[in-house]
């Protein structure tokens, strides 16, 4: 069997529950030491399958970027944190980093909460526009069966309320 | 401003509280994240960048009516003794207590109300009471933390709500928890059970004291993990109703163990009332499963019903901080040994034997929690 990084022969083979499912990796040896499988404490499969190296559809990276991970250098515009960061570490830098790594985020928390999305206090200003969100989104999906229905009529006058209340967004 | 030793004159009135219906609850505890927008998080922001969120933070905290003449200091003002007494009196966190200029505690005048701000983020403020007062404790929080909003933007998205460091406390950033006595369900080998049905149902419990799955004191921790997709009431519902139930058990367990085996009880109760009376060199440890086994005297009749808050209080006053505060200097563990067996004695040189009491109970003496016994 082949290394998934390279196409030496694979002779460490690892399988690790990763987000309530197996996951297998075969590597070579010198690939294996590289990112530091053969020592148990530091390694979860977790970080080499999340880290983007999709075994067979990246190259391996270089040893040159030892310590980083593909993709790993992409920072976050306001405060400079990076996505190696916050595999390191699991936390953020600053809020906006929130928005700038919203996928790996999304990610993370999966299974960490009793749910994805939240539930409960909202600062007194953005109650409002909470309160906006959710109508427009009413708004939508009544748009979207006015539509399969064929009532164009009614669809337009829902679009206009639509149009309308995004502007008080803005 | 308050100074720091008015502060901790006297024991908060959460602490001597754990009375009641739910008498194995001890503290109620709430604890809210928040962070500003605008500014990185303290754990990744630069040395000025996390002094001007504190310069920001700080006098709108001060500002609020709850916290006037608030006790207000930066970590780097306080001594290791002093933040380690903050620690003890779960004031402050352990990690915060690590940090020195640029973080800052604000703590009301009765210690209900504790607020670290650049701990991991921006702030975290924190509301304790006694007993099983979880609904009550969130309240008065929510208060502070909308009067606060007034003059501090938190970071919110409507998907994931308070932006927190870490996305564990994402969503409420809330954090609640309760601490119990369970004597009787340790004595009994029910604790085991108790605590693991406990976690499968989603919350964390933990000893107070100690590693691992040994609590000294039989002192534990029980509080939410789940931060997001469920509302602050939801949580709170479910943790006081987790809480009340493990509560009920420990009730039952202490009757059963009386009905059953109350020479063991005795025993067990005796032995603890003559070391602490008596021992003139004692470890935490010792002490600490001593007083836990006093403090179920206490509640069982062995001793008056006061003496619960007599431990309470000695649970506190015994750690090595607060003999160091009392004593006014540093002490080597040896002394502290020493000392702690004093303080020990001294409070509890009123408290009548359980022997003497079942034949005259009238006669035992209230004891003043606050105040030391004549040497």
């Amino acid at each position: 069997m082949k290394c998934d990084f390279c196409d030496n022969k694979a002779t460490v083979f690892l399988t690790q529950l990763v987000d309530g499912q197996m996951k297998k990796v075969c590597l070579c040896d010198p690939c294996a030491k590289e990112r530091g499988v053969t020592d148990p404490t530091g390694f979860s499969l977790a970080d080499l399958l999340l880290g983007g190296t999709v075994p067979g559809k990246e190259p391996a990276p270089s040893s040159k970027s030892h310590g980083s991970t593909p993709g790993g250098g992409r920072k976050c515009p306001t405060c400079g944190f990076s996505l190696d960061d916050l595999r390191r570490v699991r936390r953020l830098g600053c809020s906006d980093c929130y928005s700038t790594f919203s996928d790996e985020i999304g990610q993370m928390i999966r299974g960490m909460h009793k749910g994805m999305t939240h539930v409960g206090k909202v600062p007194a200003g953005l109650m409002a526009m909470q309160v906006l969100h959710q109508r427009i989104e009413e708004l939508r999906s009544k748009l979207d069966q006015a539509i399969a229905s064929e009532s164009y009529e009614e669809a337009a006058g829902i679009r206009d309320e639509i149009r309308n209340l995004s502007e008080i967004k803005v | 401003m308050m100074r720091f030793s008015t502060l901790v004159k006297h024991p908060a009135d959460w602490m001597t509280g754990g009375q009641g219906e739910h008498g194995a609850v001890l503290t109620s505890r709430i604890r809210l994240a928040r962070n500003l927008r605008r500014y990185p998080f303290p754990g990744w922001a630069k040395r000025d960048q996390r002094a001007a969120a504190l310069d920001f933070m700080r006098p709108a905290i001060e500002a609020l009516p709850a916290m006037k003449d608030a006790f207000s200091q930066e970590l780097g003002d306080l001594t290791a003794v002093q933040k380690q007494v903050l620690v003890e009196r779960h004031l402050i966190s352990r990690e915060h207590a690590a940090r020195g200029d640029g973080s800052a505690a604000i703590i009301e005048r009765r210690q209900t109300f504790s607020l670290m701000l650049n701990e991991e983020d921006h702030l975290r403020m924190q509301a304790i009471r006694p007993g099983l007062q979880l609904g009550a404790a969130f309240a008065a929080l929510s208060e502070l933390d909308s009067e606060l909003e007034n003059s501090l933007e938190f970071a919110f998205d409507p998907s994931l709500g308070y932006l927190t460091t870490c996305p564990t406390n994402l969503g409420t950033g809330l954090r609640a928890s309760s601490m119990l006595h369970l004597p009787a369900l340790v004595l009994s080998d029910q604790i085991g059970q108790v605590l693991q049905a406990v976690n499968k149902i989603g919350l964390a419990v933990r000893g107070l004291y100690g590693e691992g799955t040994e609590s000294l004191g039989n002192l534990y921790q029980i509080s939410n993990q789940s931060t997001l997709g469920e509302s602050e009431e939801t949580i709170i519902r479910r943790l006081e109703r987790v809480i009340a139930r493990v509560a009920t058990h420990e009730q039952n367990a202490r009757e059963k163990l009386m009905e059953d085996d109350p020479e063991m009880v005795a025993d067990r109760i005796g032995r603890a009332y003559g070391v602490l009376r008596h021992a003139h060199i004692i470890d935490s440890k010792e002490a600490l499963n001593h007083l836990s086994l006093l403090r179920l005297g206490g509640t069982l009749g062995f001793f008056p019903p006061e003496t619960v808050i007599v431990c309470d209080t000695l649970l506190m006053d015994i750690q090595p901080a607060h003999l160091q505060l009392h004593s006014e200097r540093t002490l080597s563990p040896e002394e502290r040994d020493a000392i702690r067996a004093k303080t020990v004695r001294d409070r509890l040189h009123s408290l009548d034997s359980p022997d003497n009491r079942s034949t005259t109970p009238e006669k035992n003496p209230p004891v003043d929690p606050t105040q030391p016994g004549d040497p």
